[in-house]
């Protein structure tokens, strides 16, 4: 079997508080490969962006810890190595994009010199070389002109264009893979169709493998190869694009296809899932999800189930799945809201 | 028969540019550049455009909520367009406003009472009866009358924007202005506004006027939908009609670039080049025409006419009849 460039297997990332450990991160597990592109479905709160800032150990300034599992990149474990390491991986071999592109360009620097830094930094090249590198790095992204737009500020360009210039400083080293945190949420439509197909296009020419992180199931239909759909920290059901769409098995993943609008698909009412989405800090006992499910049983209240594979690339965490440890399953209707 | 509750003729929002020293030209933002439409009795409108296109801009001009430059509000055969804030106070109570952030639009100081409260205070409704419609706006929005005495920061994001909601229907109003009324709120929480905002629709007989940018929501609500390009409508038909067979070109663009949640689906796509022009020095002729992949000559000299090319539906494009063969 070809090996996943990045696995991640059962990692947890917790936040210490006043008020107790937050487990944003609890149990997620997950592999990508060379040229695949990995969805992370989820809504907020269910610690979709965590988990990749724990990738990029990122979370260095915030109250948060990695408290255990493992992230491996190309058999390297990145919890472990040194910050120093860290540094020379991250930008060159795992690169990110951001949700705002407004926020994570420096308002200060010209766009030139915010592409040459990591350039400079990873690739060793001279200044002048640094240049012509990320003026055909522009170039790739689409950006015309791109021998003027080094001289411009952030300010200057508009949305799309910001998330082209951090695509192409994403880009500059040739990641083996690409984190893309909502790449397209800040975007209008016809804006986001031209990321896509941008994002699509890079993976194709230079097989990286891209972990797309978003809420909206349209972008993930489009993007992956295979998806993680989670839910209050955990993932809750994996499974290639194909089979989560048309044969989801949590109850989660098929309140959410549910409840969106889909176009040339009418309906008079749109099914909702009730209740809200868990506060991190008030985590329910058992399944998370109990508390909004339409099939929950007693044992979903008392016991968490376990991420098992239903068969050989669908696994889902949810008791409907396997055996119920107790005699009978009790079938409650909770509508509790 | 149709009964008009609004009508918006020709409407105009120009922002003035901070003029330059010693230039004397004075230049404006073209936010809304003439937009018509009429809203009927009891059917949801919907304004969908990509941002800066001036949606919320032509709402909050309904709303009186900004001076309109030129051009007529008339509200049920009043023209309010030039009424003072005095004279328009008392018909505020027939149109109301849900706005899209629901965690910066209620006063985080307020408890939910005063906050539903406040519209019933300014429109003098009977001080005895105020507690139990309080409690009464809550249940019909799926709250119950003991959140009335906490704060909006216990509240989560979708429960928020359902205390907004409360907060418009307060004093009875005739028509809603929902300004992407779920656009900050998660999938599965969104469905559970949509439902609600059409419950009380039915129950109450409201108009709505609803802004958003997502197609998909805006198919789900809408009876019709009025598309927007850079201030100006470009496109206005039935929902049926808008998605079924859209005649203009940007129409066909933004609709062909909304994701489908089906991976089994692929289609072809028209991808838009460039970017939304600035408002600020729009394009001459038809402003479309610098990202229009059908673009003639003529379209950068013209403006093109908002015409009726079939009986209600409205479009502005030279070529719509060749385009709609082909």
């Amino acid at each position: 079997m070809e090996k996943k460039v990045l696995q991640v297997r059962n990692l947890q990332t917790h936040f210490t508080s006043d008020a107790g450990v937050v487990k944003a991160v609890d149990g997620v597990s997950f592999e990508v490969g060379k040229g695949e592109t990995l969805g992370i479905v989820g809504e907020s709160g269910s610690g979709k962006s965590v988990t990749s800032l724990s990738i990029m150990r990122l979370l260095k300034d915030t109250p948060g810890k990695i408290a255990g599992g493992e992230i491996l990149y190309e058999g390297r474990d990145l919890t472990k190595i040194s910050e120093r390491e860290m540094r020379r991986i991250r930008g060159n071999e795992i690169a990110m994009i951001f949700q705002e592109p407004m926020t994570s360009l420096n308002p200060v620097y010209k766009i030139g010199r915010q592409l040459e830094e990591s350039i400079i930094l990873h690739m060793k090249l001279s200044k002048k070389a640094a240049r012509e590198r990320s003026i055909q790095m522009l170039k790739a992204v689409g950006i015309s002109r791109p021998e003027k737009i080094v001289f411009e500020f952030p300010h200057q360009l508009s949305g799309g264009m910001r998330q082209r210039v951090m695509i192409a400083m994403a880009m500059a080293c040739n990641p083996k893979v690409l984190i893309a945190d909502e790449p397209t949420t800040a975007l209008d439509v016809t804006i986001q169709a031209q990321i896509l197909e941008l994002m699509k296009s890079l993976t194709t020419t230079t097989d990286t493998a891209i972990l797309l992180i978003t809420h909206d199931l349209g972008v993930v239909a489009e993007m992956c190869d295979r998806v993680v759909v989670m839910y209050g920290g955990r993932a809750v059901e994996e499974s290639d694009v194909v089979s989560i769409f048309t044969n989801p098995k949590h109850p989660y993943t098929q309140g959410l296809l549910e409840s969106i609008p889909k176009i040339g698909d009418r309906v008079e009412r749109l099914s909702s899932i009730p209740g809200n989405v868990p506060i991190p800090a008030h985590m329910p006992m058992g399944c998370k999800f109990a508390p909004r499910c339409p099939h929950a049983m007693d044992v979903c209240w008392d016991k968490e189930p376990s991420f098992d594979k239903l068969t050989d690339n669908h696994s889902v965490r949810c008791w409907l799945h396997k055996e119920v440890p107790t005699d009978e399953p009790n079938l409650v209707g909770s509508s509790e809201r | 028969m149709n009964q008009t509750l609004l009508e918006v003729q020709n409407v105009k929002k120009y922002f003035p540019i901070p003029s330059k020293l010693f230039s004397r030209k004075k230049e404006f933002v073209k936010a809304v550049d003439g937009v018509s439409f009429t809203v009927n009795k009891g059917e949801t409108l919907s304004i969908v455009g990509e941002s800066g296109c001036g949606k919320s801009t032509t709402g909050r001009m309904i709303m009186k909520l900004l001076d309109i430059t030129e051009g007529k509000v008339i509200f049920e055969g009043q023209d309010i367009t030039d009424m003072t804030d005095d004279q328009i106070r008392p018909l505020r109570k027939e149109f109301q406003m849900v706005f899209q952030d629901p965690y910066a639009s209620l006063n985080p100081r307020l408890t939910i009472k005063e906050i539903l409260e406040e519209p019933l205070i300014v429109h003098n409704f009977n001080k005895g009866n105020r507690n139990q419609r309080v409690t009464e706006l809550l249940e019909v929005v799926g709250l119950n009358k003991y959140h009335a005495d906490r704060y909006p920061h216990e509240f989560s994001g979708g429960q928020r924007q359902r205390i907004g909601i409360a907060r418009a229907l307060a004093v009875n109003p005739k028509l809603i202005i929902a300004d992407e009324p779920v656009s900050a709120l998660d999938v599965s929480i969104q469905s559970q506004v949509l439902n609600l905002m059409k419950d009380l629709q039915e129950e109450f007989g409201l108009t709505y006027v609803f802004i958003a940018h997502d197609l998909s929501v805006v198919e789900h609500i809408s009876d019709r939908v009025g598309v927007m390009y850079l201030g100006r409508l470009v496109e206005l038909a039935t929902r049926d009609e808008l998605f079924g067979k859209p005649l203009h070109p940007y129409t066909k663009a933004l609709l062909s670039a909304v994701p489908i949640p089906d991976p089994t689906v692929k289609r072809e796509r028209i991808i838009l080049k460039g970017d939304i022009p600035s408002p600020a020095n729009p394009p001459s002729g038809c402003t479309f025409h610098t990202r229009c992949p059908f673009a003639q000559e003529t379209c950068k000299i013209q403006v093109p006419e908002f015409r009726e090319l079939e009986s209600g539906h409205y479009v502005a494009c030279h070529y719509a009849e060749e385009l709609e063969i082909n």
